[in-house]
């Protein structure tokens, strides 16, 4: 394959950068919710968990 | 109510699921069944995750747009709050569109970056517009004169849109950028279906990451009322005589 290490950095970061800020959301809104009362949770209901 | 310490809910999971497997399907097809181009060998491989991420650039800038204005016209918290939701995943995306473009840059034009090129400029600035739009909402100050300051910048941003989009069309002698990969019709079928994944599976990325930045923001947004309740309580209770407090 041409060009592997081009395509592996550029694969490779788009990957990484993506899953780096999906991970972010998740924690950061963990940390969120435990600090905001339940009934103040307005989207999430329990059939939803 | 059942307490839930996340901001996930089913849509959210399937469409989790969904990117993650369509991740696995997009790789196995860019990288080992999509054929190489003629002129740019394997480095047209690049297109399936530079692209995408172009498109749904425009995508959450033109909904912080279209929230920005809803702000402006109708004070929507609603609207405001998923224009500051799209504009940190739009930046996110923008951000890899420059990036990956210079990497592609290097093995087809030679260089990583031209500042002679207009589309690639334009692209830039549109970048710097919307990183000033996260930092007009990260200043503080009150709340509605915070929204209203973005939401100018976010509705300006959408103007240069147009420019970034059509710039390989309108300055089409001062641009090393290729027009659009999607309708130039060059694209093998191959390589073509394989975009589409991509546009698919980025599509789902974008509305898993503004779901849950938009559940977060919404949550900031009833922390700090929470606070301010319970801030004004506090103040009332200290206000009352000793007999009456409760």
């Amino acid at each position: 394959m041409t060009h592997l290490g081009y395509l592996l950095v550029g694969w490779g970061t788009t990957l990484a950068v993506g899953g780096l800020y999906a991970a972010a959301l998740l924690r950061r809104g963990r940390r969120l919710s435990a600090r905001v009362p339940v009934e103040r949770r307005r989207w999430m209901t329990a059939d939803e968990s | 109510m059942q307490e839930i310490n996340h901001t996930g809910s089913r849509t959210t999971r399937l469409l989790g699921a969904a990117v993650i497997l369509g991740l696995v399907v997009l790789f196995f097809l860019g990288w080992f069944v999509a054929p190489e181009d003629d002129e740019q060998q394997d480095a047209v491989r690049m297109i399936f995750v530079h692209v995408p991420s172009a498109i749904f650039t425009y995508v959450a800038f033109m909904t912080t747009a279209i929230g920005s204005a809803m702000w402006l016209l109708r004070r929507s918290v609603w609207w405001d709050t998923l224009a500051a939701a799209a504009a940190e995943v739009g930046v996110l995306f923008c951000g890899l569109t420059l990036f990956t473009g210079a990497i592609w840059g290097r093995p087809t034009w030679n260089t990583y970056w031209d500042w002679g090129d207009v589309r690639l400029v334009t692209t830039l600035i549109l970048f710097l517009m919307m990183i000033g739009y996260l930092s007009v909402r990260s200043l503080g100050g009150p709340e509605t004169a915070t929204a209203t300051r973005a939401a100018i910048v976010g509705v300006l941003a959408a103007g240069i849109m147009p420019i970034v989009n059509r710039s390989v069309e309108w300055w089409e002698n001062n641009t090393l950028h290729q027009k659009s990969s999607l309708t130039d019709g060059n694209l093998e079928d191959m390589t073509l279906f394989t975009l589409v994944v991509g546009l698919v599976v980025w599509g789902l990325f974008f509305w898993w990451a503004v779901l849950h930045r938009f559940r977060i923001a919404w949550l900031e947004r009833e922390l700090r009322s929470t606070d301010l309740d319970r801030a004004l309580e506090e103040r009332r209770a200290e206000g009352e005589p000793e007999g009456e407090k409760v």
